[in-house]
């Protein structure tokens, strides 16, 4: 439905630099325009990789400042935003370094990625009043596993094959990076239950235990996913993880059978 | 003439005072929190607060209670070929009835085209055709919100064959058609001008001065076109140069004072030093007619 405008041609040439300049462009001096319309092919990308780096530190880290730089100008130039919120940009980036041949040294750098990305998602989540020790106490401990929680709209959960909470934490000065072996499995929970954005790392069947409970599971049958997807899962380690992250906003009593 | 009386008009309910202010930027929240300096009015990106939750509201709505606040747009695209994105104007709106800004302004400008955002505010033709599409999207935006807006006039690099109507010319049929009223960038003036062989002082002459309710100044960088003449880059990352600030007290004479922003928005400085930009504002502001404010520079 769209006319063929003199924008479609302008923003072609700005996100392909192989592209010939629009047509039209004029100078008062009669200057050829190339210079000048590189003014805005620059603003565009560097206004981009400034977004990234702004998002992804450790992974910039863990590369290298002329190595991120690399990386972010080719997926700026592929995947330009689709939305006017910028505090959303870059949401592709880890699979898109999932898929970036020159990273794959690096097997690990694309679910740092989806951390870092999960941890500013969930900054700018909407807010809710999370449940504390005090709200879970009055609860009867045989009543609990027949209840549906509702998850903070702030949490994210990842599951990795590599050690992307230590990776991380190595980055916050939180640890050594010498004693990280990057080929650990580790599972996160990031969630903001008030202004600070918390990485959590859990244990063994941990992270089936939350999202089952995300799918509406009552937390009994939460546990007995979490114990068949990992026999070691330590049920009372997870409800612990629930009750201090602040990433849970409801307890309902559950009518209907789930399984 | 257009020099209405001016402290009649700052201190009207509901309008920003025409003091000096800062653009509010996330390396400085936690300072101006703080230690609340004396700013006349903070500035804020809409699309940075566009977010569900979190600590920019929560922030902000601290900020609120103890400054006037401006909401400047950066991605509405009204200068587009494209319709106005009407989820993005809802989410402006549901920002603006959430703040309650003493400002709301946009761009003359073009930000997105068939799908992508290029998140940077690129010119437009003046033509008679694209006159009418902006005035449209002026007249949907202030419709939508319920109140006037500011419409900024562009810094820009290229102009197009195609434009019969000169910047002011554009800007003034703008104005008398839509009823919105003009942040003045004073540096995309001098940008503009320079890069395109106009002189700034006819600008602002030519401007509507009536229409005028805000003023923007920032610092610019230089580079040098295909033929070897000055190209300014409205950079937003630099103290505001001496040019500009001789053309703002040129403007300051025909419109009064005004609410005056300091942008700056990369290589953030330190916050003192957008205070002391702010500070220089204000004593032009309030020294304006001062035939001593001419040493001073």
């Amino acid at each position: 439905m769209r006319s063929s405008s003199s924008q479609s041609a302008f923003a072609r040439a700005l996100v392909d630099p192989d592209h010939p300049l629009p047509p039209g462009l004029a100078a008062w001096n009669g200057s050829d325009p190339e210079r000048r319309f590189a003014v805005y092919r620059n603003n565009i990308v560097v206004s981009l990789i400034a977004a990234l780096v702004a998002r992804f530190p450790v992974v910039r880290e863990l590369v290298g400042d002329a190595f991120f730089h690399a990386m972010a100008r080719h997926f700026a130039l592929r995947h330009p935003p689709r939305s006017r919120l910028m505090l959303a940009y870059g949401d592709a980036f880890p699979v898109f370094i999932a898929g970036f041949e020159p990273a794959s040294a690096l097997p690990y750098l694309a679910d740092v990625a989806a951390l870092e990305a999960a941890r500013t998602s969930a900054y700018h989540a909407a807010d809710a009043p999370a449940l504390g020790p005090a709200e879970f106490g009055g609860v009867d401990p045989d009543a609990l596993f027949a209840m549906t929680v509702q998850l903070h709209p702030s949490a994210r959960i990842l599951v990795s094959h590599f050690a992307i909470f230590s990776l991380w934490a190595a980055h916050q000065q939180a640890l050594a990076i010498a004693g990280v072996d990057p080929s650990t499995p580790e599972d996160v929970l990031v969630v903001r239950p008030l202004l600070d954005v918390e990485v959590t790392r859990l244990l063994p069947g941990g992270a089936v235990f939350i999202t089952r409970l995300s799918a509406g599971a009552s937390l009994g049958a939460a546990a007995t996913a979490a114990i068949a997807a990992a026999a070691e899962f330590n049920l009372t380690a997870a409800l612990h993880v629930l009750v201090a992250t602040g990433v849970v906003t409801r307890l309902t009593p559950c009518r209907g059978e789930r399984p | 003439m257009d020099g209405a009386p001016a402290a009649a008009r700052s201190a009207r309910r509901g309008e920003l005072p025409a003091r000096g202010g800062i653009g509010l930027k996330a390396e400085h929240v936690r300072e101006v929190l703080e230690t609340h300096p004396p700013v006349g009015f903070l500035e804020i990106h809409a699309e940075n607060y566009m977010g569900d939750g979190g600590p920019p509201h929560h922030r902000l709505n601290l900020l609120r209670e103890s400054y006037p606040l401006s909401i400047h747009g950066v991605g509405l695209s009204i200068g587009g070929d494209d319709a106005l994105d009407t989820v993005h104007l809802e989410r402006l709106a549901r920002l603006v009835d959430r703040y309650q800004p003493e400002a709301v302004s946009e761009h003359l400008a073009w930000s997105s085209h068939e799908g992508i955002y290029f998140n940077d505010l690129l010119p437009i033709a003046y033509t008679t055709r694209t006159l009418h599409r902006v005035v449209a999207h002026i007249d949907q935006v202030q419709e939508h919100l319920g109140r006037r807006m500011l419409l900024e006039n562009p810094s820009t690099y290229v102009a197009f064959a195609a434009s019969t109507w000169d910047e002011v010319e554009f800007l003034a049929e703008i104005v008398r058609r839509t009823g919105c009223g003009l942040l003045l960038d004073v540096t995309n003036v001098q940008v503009s001008c320079i890069n395109h062989g106009r002189d700034p002082i006819a600008y602002l002459r030519a401007v509507p001065a009536r229409a005028i309710r805000q003023i923007h100044l920032a610092g610019y960088s230089e580079d040098l076109d295909g033929a070897e003449a000055r190209l300014l880059i409205d950079a937003h990352g630099a103290p505001i140069e001496s040019d500009v600030w001789r053309l703002y007290d040129q403007l300051l004479s025909r419109t009064g004072p005004m609410p005056t922003l300091i942008e700056w928005d990369n290589d953030v400085p330190v916050l003192a030093t957008l205070l002391a930009q702010a500070a220089r504002a204000d004593l032009r502001l309030g020294t304006l007619g001062d035939p001593r404010l001419e040493a001073q520079q």
